[in-house]
């Protein structure tokens, strides 16, 4: 066998083995990002205007479309549900089946999704344009942490802000539920709310609780390092917003999975 | 005193500086020039630890900047200056917040104190009145001077300027080096710039440095460079076009 051929049937497993470092490589930036953001977090001097600032930006400026998505998710689904529940003769249980819905699986899910529409490639499109634009390194060559600054802030306001926006949307949609199932199909009220505090319990509020806690981290995590890894100008921006956001809608979708087998 | 010994650095196999020596005095302006696209500017961000060598070493005071990170890198940036080429203002603060800022977080001020400090570094770029204003809204000549006071303001022993003329019409390009000039006779700082605005910046510096091929080819005093028999630094500062091949 030649030195060229030998060369040939070896490629595809330099390809492979390139692959894999720049994989593993990626990977270990990724996490490494995330503990050092984590450790600017919790340790001071602590950037209480950052920190009230970034709540506005990914919490109280998405309060609006959580209202809205959540209230039409819980009509579509008290409405849904009754027409499903009626076949079987079983309406009293909308309330319930509406509740568990949207407390375990759509209310977390759903407003991550939407904070990660609204709030998450805002976030990776100023990040990047700070970094472009040489801000990140102005703020690093004065000896001050970029990561204390701009991605700690934006992690703890993820850890804070999605479970109360989680809370919203599941009161909302819960309430839209009813709307449609009582005030517009004819249940009554006590036996949607009545049947909702026999099958409700603590466990599927925390489930959506730590679900949403963990979206949060997700969504911030992975805008701010897309972010601050942005490519060349205005294109590189443009693809880190996309990338960001995408990303992150996946990963929800996955987490959620495995949480969901792992989490009572 | 700067020092830079065999320094190296490639990106993906393009070697961008190759083996480049320089020493900076203290408190002289020491001037890169070289064409565009030649290494400048990633020269600069290997001095003001950005960027970190695959060979070489920077000695700033005898320390070795290119082997620190985290806190010690940190101690010697807080010596330091920088202005960046498209001025890097922090856009979602005011001019004057932008100046205010590395008073508060890096020196920790009491408020009153970074009020008169900071109307005293926008006064010496000429630049009253414009503090509630946002970067957007002043013109790029203003933006490059609140970019200075910003570096300024600190009282650093070591300042760097990437470029800090780009973009401008040359009498403002003059304007921001006397400014340089006036600023550097009343602070004595050490001053690292890189630049190819030929023939102004021999008016303000002390020594001229030419980077060719990743190397300093030619270093003296202006007048030295501007009669330089050196084929590569002639060419250049008379903008010959075999120079930009």
């Amino acid at each position: 066998m030649t030195g060229s051929s030998a060369a040939a049937l070896l490629r595809p497993f330099d390809l492979l083995g390139g692959w894999a470092i720049w994989l593993v490589a990626s990977l270990g930036r990724f996490g490494s990002f995330l503990v050092e953001a984590l450790v600017a977090m919790v340790s001071p001097p602590f950037k209480f205007g950052a920190f009230v600032d970034r709540i506005n930006f990914i919490g109280f400026r998405s309060l609006l479309i959580i209202l809205l998505t959540g209230a039409f998710t819980g009509m579509v689904l008290g409405l849904q549900i009754f027409l499903t529940l009626s076949r079987f003769g079983s309406e009293a249980f909308l309330g319930p089946a509406v509740a568990l819905s949207i407390i375990r699986e759509l209310g977390p899910v759903l407003a991550a999704l939407m904070v990660t529409g609204r709030a998450g490639s805002a976030l990776t499109a100023e990040i990047g344009i700070m970094r472009i634009t040489e801000q990140i390194d102005a703020l690093t060559v004065m000896a001050l942490s970029p990561m204390r600054y701009l991605v700690a802030p934006s992690i703890f306001a993820g850890i804070l802000t999605f479970p109360l926006m989680t809370s919203i949307f599941d009161v909302i949609g819960i309430f839209g539920g009813y709307l449609v199932g009582v005030e517009l199909l004819g249940l009554s009220p006590g036996t949607y709310f009545g049947e909702m505090q026999s099958f409700v319990d603590i466990g599927d509020v925390l489930l959506g609780f730590w679900k949403s806690i963990s979206f949060g981290i997700i969504v911030t995590w992975v805008c701010t390092y897309k972010g601050f890894h942005v490519g060349h100008g205005a294109e590189g921006v443009a693809r880190a917003t996309t990338q960001a956001v995408v990303m992150s809608s996946v990963l929800i979708l996955v987490w959620d999975y495995f949480l969901g087998t792992v989490l009572p | 005193m700067i020092k830079v010994e065999g320094l190296r650095k490639s990106f993906g196999g393009n070697a961008v500086l190759r083996g480049l020596d320089l020493e900076v005095p203290t408190g002289a302006i020491t001037v890169i020039i070289g064409r565009s696209g030649g290494g400048k500017s990633v020269f600069l961000r290997h001095l003001i630890g950005l960027v970190r060598p695959d060979a070489g070493r920077i000695l700033v005071d005898g320390v070795d900047v290119a082997q620190l990170g985290g806190r010690p890198l940190d101690d010697v940036r807080r010596r330091y200056g920088v202005v960046f080429q498209g001025g890097a203002l922090f856009d979602s603060m005011t001019c004057g917040e932008n100046v205010a800022f590395p008073l508060r977080e890096k020196l920790r001020l009491p408020r009153a104190e970074i009020t008169k400090r900071v109307d005293a570094a926008l006064g010496q770029v000429g630049l009253e009145g414009v503090e509630t204003k946002y970067p957007a809204e002043v013109s790029g000549g203003m933006r490059k001077r609140v970019a200075i006071a910003r570096a300024l303001v600190t009282e650093p022993e070591i300042v760097f300027f990437d470029e800090p003329t780009t973009g401008l019409d040359p009498v403002l390009v003059n304007t921001i080096h006397q400014l340089i000039a006036d600023l550097h006779r009343r602070h004595r700082f050490t001053a690292v710039m890189v630049s190819h605005e030929i023939p102004e910046i021999f008016e303000i510096a002390d020594l001229v440095g030419m980077l060719y091929e990743g190397r300093i080819v030619a270093i003296g005093p202006p007048a030295a460079i501007q009669a330089s028999d050196n084929r590569i630094v002639r060419q250049f500062i008379r903008g010959e076009p075999e120079a930009a091949q």
